[in-house]
């Protein structure tokens, strides 16, 4: 699927199920994003989007289905894939002994990146940890380090970002630099798929809206003329015991 | 991206962690040093015993921080789900892997050193016969080790059980290392050359390379998914 | 039953009871050692079939690593499970031996130690095994032992062999094997391998029936 207006390559996922010991955390998916869009994912614990997030990510083989990402396909190409999608996990990913700049600066070196001059400094300061770029990561709270986090996502430039709870420990100041880099992104052509519990931030940035409850998606549609209140009553009614 | 330079990244990134650590190289020497008083009272009066155990003595001391310093290389990259981020590493994860023996050989030959030093201050050890060739056992005892308990480290990473199960496999796969390693301390510690008895030698550097070969090609299975 | 598991039973229980009777009743007694060394024809055959056992695994493992199919998992898990059961009985066997031989129930003889050491290996292989959730991952890890495991086993048995000639002449007098002796040996090792392939075959049928039983709890 290739947008004639920019260079990116959008994302196809067909049937895609993964089976941990026992039980399907994401069963029969189909998702198709074009450049430009945003899908926003909403979904009750448990319901696999998180796993979702992983598979488009290749962090995650799927047990069924396929898919391509950017122009690879999931299982055959995944280190293409790699080189054009970001995730931003749970997790930070981060060392607490280095500093924000040497956590970037790594992160970079790893995957064979040389951020130009001044890069990581431009983008930790845009996350308002310019005076904390070489402190100690284990001395910084929870917010800053998920700020560091989010510098890390705007080093790059890739065609798909990942966002699993992305608000999570982010105050007003940072989520307003998320949506503001988002936003760059969507014009770049960009896609996001965007997991949250967030309903009031998380639905004003999609484009389109997603539900997965069980491990399968019960709801994607563009957001078009849905309004907040209409989707949280949907979004209750299809996910009320247990999601059918 | 080139493998050596990925096992350099890391390398430098785990130094660089293990300089400013609270614990590591300081916990390590303080543990070895408990050890030195272990041994001596649980050997009894005579220094004569535990200087005739001594090469053996070291090697089980080496084990038992190794062991440790092993499960330590994967521990850090559990926290904060840094794992994650190796592997989506781009290309060939084999470097991961070398950049960690690296380290985990810098860091436990540091350690033995130690170790040596405190062994021949507190049971009144001759180690000048021994001299500059003490090294190069310590070296390729310790890569064998840490060829294999870096790969297992890696396996038992996640796993809930892994504080009894890192030992359960790695000491049983060590054994040829252990031997050799041992006796030719005893050889050096006596003052004899290495080439003394050549086929020891041998077999170290043998298995080193055999077992360095294998985790860089099987470490890749063990990151996937 | 399965035809092939029927087939290898009976060839494998014919086997044995040729070999026993050959072994422990048809068989002279050994000029030194007596009735004892009888249970050579026990030992002996269960240690090969060991090795064999793991060589599977080595193998499958490697398949299983480059292939990703359930088949090569389940032969290298099922291969381990029967080596390991034949490795306790090569152990046992030897206790059996050493008591009246030499008076003790253990020596660090270097076969058996090293033997020990093999028993230890897999059964490690088992133990992680038992306790990775996933089916994948635990076949992907198990695999990445049964292939270190197998070379360690090598350089392990050289390692023991030299560390106990250089400390204490062998204690364990292999010498020639009379031609006497030649034919109940190698009638118990062919009994013992179609034993392997049996407790291999009914294993593996158990996997593939385990598998498909979770497959269709899945609801696929």
């Amino acid at each position: 699927m290739v947008h004639s207006g920019t260079s990116v390559v959008g994302v196809s996922v067909r049937g895609l199920g993964k089976a941990f010991r026992g039980t399907w955390a994401l069963r029969g998916v189909d998702l198709d994003l074009a450049p430009g869009e945003t899908l926003v994912l909403f979904g009750p614990n448990g319901s696999g989007k998180t796993t979702l997030l992983k598979i488009l990510a290749t962090l995650v083989r799927p047990t069924r289905g396929s898919g391509v990402v950017s122009g690879a396909d999931l299982v055959r190409a995944r280190d293409q894939i790699r080189h054009r999608v970001e995730i931003l996990s749970h997790g930070s990913a981060l060392y607490e002994e280095l500093s924000p700049r040497e956590n970037l600066s790594f992160a970079a070196a790893i995957r064979g990146d040389r951020p130009a001059e001044g890069a990581v400094a431009a983008a930790l300061e845009r996350v308002g940890l310019g005076e904390v770029a070489d402190e100690r990561v284990r001395t910084l709270s929870s917010g800053m380090k998920r700020r560091i986090t989010l510098a890390r996502l705007l080093l790059r430039r890739v065609d798909l970002w990942l966002l699993d709870e992305p608000y999570t420990n982010l105050d007003r100041e940072a989520t307003k630099v998320l949506e503001a880099a988002l936003q760059e992104h969507q014009e770049r052509g960009g896609m996001a798929v965007i997991a949250t519990h967030n309903f009031l931030d998380g639905f004003k940035l999609a484009t389109r809206l997603a539900i997965l409850a069980r491990g399968r998606l019960i709801l994607d549609e563009p957001r078009g003329t849905m309004t907040l209140p209409v989707f949280q009553e949907l979004y209750a009614l299809r996910t009320e015991g247990g999601g059918r | 991206m080139n493998f050596l330079a990925l096992a350099a990244e890391i390398l430098r990134k785990d130094l660089r962690i293990e300089a400013r650590s609270r614990e590591g190289l300081n916990t390590l020497l303080f543990f070895s040093a408990l050890l030195v008083f272990l041994f001596r009272f649980a050997l009894g009066p005579t220094e004569a015993q535990v200087r005739q155990g001594a090469p053996g003595l070291l090697w089980f001391a080496f084990i038992l921080t190794g062991l440790w310093g092993m499960a330590r290389a994967f521990q850090i990259e559990r926290e904060n789900d840094c794992l994650e981020a190796l592997r989506l590493v781009p290309g060939d994860l084999g470097g991961v892997y070398l950049g960690k023996v690296v380290g985990g050989c810098c860091v436990m030959v540091a350690t033995e050193l130690a170790i040596v030093v405190m062994f021949g201050l507190f049971f009144h050890l001759d180690l000048w016969p021994a001299g500059g060739r003490l090294v190069p056992v310590l070296i390729l005892g310790t890569v064998g080790f840490v060829a294999i308990g870096t790969l297992f480290a890696a396996i038992t990473a996640h796993l809930k059980a892994r504080e009894v199960l890192l030992p359960l496999l790695l000491l049983p796969l060590v054994i040829p290392v252990l031997l050799p390693a041992s006796r030719l301390t005893e050889l050096v510690l006596a003052g004899e050359s290495l080439g003394a008895e050549p086929h020891w030698l041998r077999l170290l550097l043998v298995f080193d390379l055999v077992f360095l070969v294998l985790g860089y090609l099987t470490f890749p299975f063990v990151m996937e998914d | 039953m399965d035809r092939l598991g029927v087939t290898l039973g009976l060839g494998a229980g014919a086997l044995v009871v040729a070999g026993l009777w050959m072994g422990l009743v048809q068989a002279p007694p050994d000029a030194v050692q007596g009735e004892v060394q009888r249970i050579m024809y026990l030992h002996v055959p269960s240690i090969l079939t060991a090795y064999l056992a793991f060589t599977v695994v080595l193998v499958s493992s490697i398949g299983y690593l480059v292939r990703g199919t359930r088949g090569w998992d389940r032969l290298a898990h099922a291969s381990a499970e029967v080596g390991v059961v034949f490795t306790a009985i090569t152990l046992f066997t030897g206790a059996i031996w050493g008591k009246p031989t030499w008076g003790v129930w253990w020596t660090w003889d270097a076969r058996l130690t090293g033997t020990a050491v093999l028993f230890m290996v897999y059964l490690g292989y088992l133990m992680l095994r038992s306790v990775v959730e996933d089916q994948d991952r635990a076949g992907r890890y198990a695999a990445v032992v049964g292939i270190l495991g197998f070379f360690d086993m090598i350089f392990t048995h050289m390692a023991v062999e030299w560390f106990r000639t250089l400390h204490q002449p062998s204690s364990l007098q292999r010498g020639t094997i009379d031609t006497a002796l030649k034919l109940p040996l190698n009638v118990n090792l062919l009994a013992f391998v179609v034993l392997y392939a049996y407790f291999l075959a009914r294993r593996l049928r158990l996997a593939a029936l385990d598998e498909a039983v979770e497959a269709r709890d899945l609801g696929e």
